[in-house]
């Protein structure tokens, strides 16, 4: 596309200021690296998620920022003020914990209202704040309730409703939904997400639940080993994961051992052995890769099954079903694929008329180049991209 | 089932009544107008009671105890509070090795520690007083109130305070409005029972004391005349009902500070 510099880019949409900068932050704990070394932006109003296994930094990482911890190295600016030196207690952010820690000797009123004691609003004030907060967590008459009489969900919107009332510039959560039941968490996950559109505040969320931040996040930071391996939006983090590492977490991904033997403007020549020479353009290679072995990654969903002698894909690949497993919309299944080391794992939607193939069954797999994406194999990652 | 428990039951009542039943001998002799302990009962009188009011010696003991108890309780409370908070907040070299040491006087026969200050406190040159007793008391008192407030730190969620901390609220102003209402109940239950202890402690006290004799020391002084022991029967009858109730209170806000703290009900897990 040609470029027109005088002209306003009316494409692009414009990257929103940022709230909290994340600069070079590096968290030691004695010999280990919680946190080693993460720079972001994270933009204002937005849903922010931190994903990662347990023991990957990001719960450190919201300490640091929340001021419960200080930075070995680096800094973080909150709303453009350096946080150097700012306790927990000055800083514009409120913090919702993974236990809640509803005070338990005082009741819902008294904890939601705990931090507008000290602003001295006088009592009007503070109990109309309170109660806002309160109908806006769907707990309104709760006012009475002590704590030990409220529920997981309830203690969960509770420490929402105290930490909302502050009206902070960022809110921080952490693993605010792995407490309660699958179903409350799939609801509050939905809810969540509306209260955060509601009030515009900057949500932080950790989470290790790779389904939690893909449904809940505008973007999401993928960490490892106290580091940032990606940071994108869910879709783009779906379809275009940097690396076999993040394409592992991130839902499940087939991998197909190549070779990338020519490399023309971008667009990428990989031998794949089975599937032959295939080329794979630029959008489909999300880090830059050298020549040499190259993993390539395709999702479940992508391939087909091909039924009929007359359904036709750009690449078919045969093979037996190993393992099936039905999960009612849905089956997913494992098929032992001629040329390949490795099964591959396929999920079909279960429409009208199509068979439920069996264990044995010979099996014909379709799929397209659009599909396929190549990885980086190594797990630090050369080129993150950090902004959008 | 049934048949095989019967033995155990048998066992558990009989001891049960070899425990208490000599204690059931106090109220029955307190009011028996007789000045011998012995069957059959005289009839029914209060004079024992009248007499004690009388007693000046008697009169300064029970000061000398009360001041034992009271300083007693509170030392232990104070030093129980730092030693608690300190092991179950933090990690630091010899932990366990300290804290087994301040466990150690609730296993060693008290003897044993009344001797071995004695002697310490005659080696140093220290005169005999009520706050010689008042310091062995402490060093028998502090595994009880360290056992009970070790608990009500370590089951106060710590995101507690940092709630706190993050709701904007100050160092001491969290320590004022979270941590020391949780810890309450705890450090009242440990004052009581410290109190308790010091009160009804016997050998420690005859072995520490200088020339003023707390309660149970003169006590032990009266048996030596028959015709005090209805007086006594008396007095070990309203110790008794003294120690009934401070111990109950003792335990009822030992029980209201798990509750607070989730001692027994965990936070974060929910019915």
């Amino acid at each position: 596309m040609e470029n027109f510099p005088d002209m306003p880019d009316l494409h692009t949409p414009q990257t929103p200021p940022a709230i909290v900068e994340l600069d070079g932050v590096i968290k030691h704990f004695g010999d280990v690296a919680a946190v080693n070394g993460v720079s972001a932006s994270i933009h204002e109003g937005e849903f922010f998620s931190l994903l990662g296994p347990s023991g990957c930094g990001k719960t450190t990482l919201l300490r640091i920022i929340a001021g419960f911890e200080q930075p070995t190295a680096g800094s973080i600016a909150i709303a453009g003020t350096p946080m150097q030196g700012v306790e927990a207690n000055e800083r514009p952010t409120n913090m919702v914990f993974q236990s809640y820690a509803i005070f338990p000797h005082f009741n819902v009123e008294e904890n939601v209202g705990y931090g507008l004691k000290r602003l001295k609003l006088g009592k009007t004030e503070t109990a109309n704040r309170v109660n806002e907060v309160l109908a806006l967590v769907d707990l309104e008459d709760y006012n009475q309730r002590p704590a030990h009489a409220l529920s997981g969900g309830q203690r969960q919107r509770v420490a929402l409703a105290r930490a909302l009332v502050m009206q902070p510039k960022v809110l921080l959560l952490d693993e605010p939904l792995s407490a309660l039941d699958k179903k409350l968490r799939e609801q509050m996950q939905v809810e969540l997400r509306h209260l955060q559109r509601t009030v515009g505040i900057t949500f932080i969320h950790v989470t290790h639940d790779q389904e939690e931040a893909l449904t809940m996040s505008d973007r999401i930071a993928v960490m490892f080993d106290g580091k940032i391996a990606q940071l994108d939006a869910p879709q783009e983090l779906y379809r275009r994961p940097v690396s076999k590492q993040v394409a592992s977490f991130i839902g499940v991904m087939n991998f197909i051992q190549g070779e990338l033997v020519h490399e023309d403007g971008g667009t990428a020549t990989v031998d794949t052995g089975v599937l032959g020479k295939v080329a794979i353009s630029p959008d489909q290679i999300p880090s830059p890769v050298d020549p040499g072995p190259v993993t390539i990654g395709i999702r479940p969903e992508m391939l087909t099954m091909l039924f009929d002698e007359q359904n036709q894909s750009e690449f078919e690949l045969q093979g037996e079903i190993h393992e099936s497993a039905y999960f009612g919309e849905m089956t997913y299944y494992t098929v032992k694929v001629i040329g390949l080391d490795a099964p591959l794992t396929i999920s079909i939607r279960n429409s009208a008329g199509r068979p439920v193939l069996q264990d044995g069954d010979s099996a014909r797999i379709g799929l397209g180049t659009e599909s396929l994406v190549i990885l980086d194999e190594s797990n630090t990652i050369k080129n993150a991209k950090k902004e959008l | 089932m049934k048949d095989s428990s019967r033995p155990l039951k048998l066992f558990a009542y009989t001891y049960l009544v070899f425990l208490y039943a000599p204690v059931l001998l106090l109220p029955v002799f307190a009011f028996n107008n007789s000045t011998t302990i012995a069957f059959p009962l005289q009839g029914f009188t209060l004079n024992w009671f009248n007499t004690l009011a009388e007693q000046t010696s008697l009169h300064n003991s029970l000061e000398n105890s009360l001041l034992v108890a009271i300083s007693t309780a509170v030392l232990s409370t104070c030093l129980a509070v730092l030693a608690s908070r300190a092991s179950a907040r933090y990690e630091f070299f010899g932990k366990k090795t300290i804290l087994s040491f301040l466990m150690l006087p609730l296993l060693l026969p008290e003897i044993i520690i009344g001797v071995s200050l004695l002697v310490v406190l005659i080696q140093l040159g220290l005169p005999l007083s009520l706050w010689t007793v008042i310091l062995g008391h402490t060093l028998i008192c502090m595994p009880f109130s360290i056992a009970i407030l070790y608990s009500a730190f370590a089951n106060m969620d710590q995101s507690l305070e940092e709630v706190s901390l993050d709701l904007g609220e100050t160092q001491w102003g969290t320590f004022r409005r979270v941590t020391l209402p949780l810890v309450t109940p705890g450090l009242l239950s440990s004052f009581l029972i410290a109190f308790t202890i010091s009160l009804d402690e016997f050998i420690i006290a005859f072995f520490l004391t200088g020339t003023q004799a707390t309660l149970p020391v003169y006590i032990w002084g009266q048996l030596r005349f028959p015709a005090k022991l209805p007086g006594v029967m008396a007095l070990g009858f309203m110790l008794l009902l003294l120690s009934l109730v401070l111990l109950s209170l003792g335990e009822y806000f030992r029980r209201r500070m798990n509750r607070l703290t989730g001692g027994e009900v965990q936070l974060g897990k929910f019915s």
